[in-house]
């Protein structure tokens, strides 16, 4: 489960969201929608403690991912990484071979044997459904790979490392419509085992996939959530006249 | 075209670059260009020929293997040889990982632009434009009498690793810097560490880059003559250790064509062999470049 209690973000003291407060129940998929620069990929950021790599940046609020409190020190960063899986909107495979692409983080977590190496490697190609594309070139460099293959290549390494939660930060803007296709129908399908919490702009890509919708907007200075609920309910029945405008097209 | 200069024919004009006035000084400005790329290429061609032409007839396994006897006038250039690579040697394995040390620092720690930082990257700017007879003079002073080594090759290689550092760890820091935020989010979303993120991710795609930066800097050091008259010496005798004096092949140039008389052929001989171990490693960069981006896929490892 994934929580926020009015989480805030500042850059260099400047506010980027304010007091965003969302819950994501275990197993399910919520999307978050808006226009650009509505701090949409700065609370993802916020969520597993990305920010700590942007000088400056700081976070104000609660963050509980699976029962912990990941702002209070006695969360290990490490741990909270391996909890937290995450997507980027650019795939950004390492240059190095997709053995050693799903290899190298599962190394670093303390798993050594080569046997459980390759058995974790097929199982989350075959997860990701990259098994018979790639099984003859597993030495072959990543970088060969088409955008979507990369993309999912992305999600068979994080997925390795066993996750609880999936942070995906518009993981299909950069692909082309059909691998486009191909990673929804992944991130369909990874729904239930992780709970997925999904960035995109792509406003019928999150009718299609999220159980619950949160709207942020930019508002008195700052990034906030204007609506949240029920993927069909905001879409049939929206309560803030900017969603009901955003979703109609009209707005954003 | 904006509503405002579909009015006037004049303005209308102003927007098409290629007619009468514009199309001339494109001309010129083309043949300029052109001529000065001319120049710069004819005289390097031209110095290139000249070297080639006075010292390839010479170029034997006899000259590369043989000592030089009656100061250079007769015999070959093997001890100059032996000595150029042990100075080489020793420059790189002082230079090449303080420079890495203190461009991963640069680069990976203090990107926010600390003020250690900026004093430390300006510094290496200013000491990268210092004259070389500048760092023969301190490592004369430093190596060779303070520290006591006397003029040996010690001395030399590691005068030269002085002269090097500062150009060495700047392409060094650019090479990490220019490697794509997007692997360093990546690797740490995965939980890796700073140390395994830099060693397994970053520097391995930042190697191509850095590889051309030890050939410029391998470049730099074996073209230079001033800073190890003052500390490598000029003794042609072929080294027993690295204690002991040596000459580099740019001092030997220096000293056939200046000191002694009637060693001109064999200056143009040593400064062809040189030109040549340029090329060498040049060429072994490349392969080095190449090979690796292989694994890459391409120059600095960006993705496709």
């Amino acid at each position: 489960m994934i929580q926020t209690k009015e989480l805030s973000v500042y850059y260099d003291r400047k506010i980027v969201i304010r007091d965003a407060s969302l819950t994501v129940a275990d197993g399910t998929i919520s999307a978050i929608v808006g226009p650009s620069g509505c701090g949409k990929s700065s609370f993802m950021m916020a969520l597993n403690r990305m920010t700590d790599l942007i000088p400056r940046a700081t976070t104000t609020g609660e963050v509980i991912i699976d029962g912990k409190d990941i702002n209070r020190s006695g969360c290990s960063l490490i741990e909270l990484r391996r909890t937290v899986g995450m997507i980027f909107q650019k795939p950004n495979p390492f240059p190095m071979s997709i053995r050693k692409n799903i290899q190298l983080a599962l190394r670093e977590h303390g798993v050594r044997e080569r046997g459980q190496l390759e058995k974790v490697t097929e199982g989350v190609l075959k997860d990701v459904g990259l098994w018979d594309e790639v099984k003859d070139r597993l030495d072959g460099s990543a970088l060969k790979l088409s955008g979507g293959q990369q993309q999912r290549l992305c999600f068979a390494r994080a997925l390795a490392l066993e996750p609880k939660v999936l942070l995906l930060d518009e993981p299909c803007s950069a692909l082309d419509p059909l691998a486009s296709a191909h990673v929804e129908s992944l991130i369909k399908k990874l729904s239930g085992r992780y709970t997925i919490l999904i960035v995109t702009h792509n406003l019928a890509q999150a009718r299609r996939i999220a159980d619950n919708l949160a709207v942020f907007w930019f508002k008195d200075g700052a990034g906030q959530i204007i609506e949240e609920g029920a993927t069909e309910l905001i879409f049939c029945n929206p309560q803030h006249p900017t969603t009901a405008a955003y979703i109609a097209g009209a707005k954003g | 075209m904006t509503p405002e200069t579909e009015d006037s024919n004049s303005e209308r004009e102003s927007f098409l670059p290629l007619t009468g006035k514009g199309r001339f000084s494109g001309a010129v400005s083309t043949v300029g260009l052109w001529l000065c790329a001319a120049v710069v290429v004819g005289l390097l061609g031209w110095v290139l020929f000249d070297i080639l032409r006075g010292g390839f007839s010479q170029l034997t396994w006899e000259f590369l293997s043989v000592e030089p006897e009656d100061a250079g006038r007769a015999g070959g250039i093997s001890t100059v040889l032996v000595s150029t690579l042990l100075i080489l040697a020793v420059a790189l394995a002082v230079a090449v990982p303080i420079s890495l040390a203190a461009a991963v620092e640069l680069a990976e720690r203090n990107r926010n632009r600390s003020m250690f930082a900026r004093i430390v990257r300006k510094s290496l700017d200013v000491l990268a434009a210092v004259p070389s007879i500048v760092f023969g003079l301190f490592g004369n002073a430093f190596f060779c009498i303070f520290l006591g080594m006397g003029y040996s090759i010690l001395s030399g290689g590691l005068t030269l690793a002085c002269m090097i550092l500062p150009i060495m760890t700047r392409l060094f820091e650019q090479a990490i810097t220019a490697v794509p935020n997007e692997y360093r989010f990546a690797a740490s979303s995965l939980g890796l560490s700073k140390s395994t993120t830099i060693l397994r991710v970053v520097l391995p795609s930042a190697a191509p880059a850095m590889t051309a930066g030890i050939v410029l800097s391998i470049g730099r050091a074996l073209a230079e003559t001033a800073a190890l008259i003052f500390t490598a010496g000029s003794v042609t005798r072929m080294p027993e250790s690295v204690k002991d004096s040596g000459r580099a092949l740019s001092v030997h140039i220096y000293d056939l064509a200046m000191n002694v008389s009637g060693g001109n052929s064999k200056a143009y001989a040593t400064a062809a062999v040189l030109v040549v171990l340029l090329l060498v490693v040049n060429g072994l960069a490349t392969l080095v470049i190449r090979w690796s981006s292989v694994e890459t896929d391409s120059w600095s490892g960006v993705p496709r």
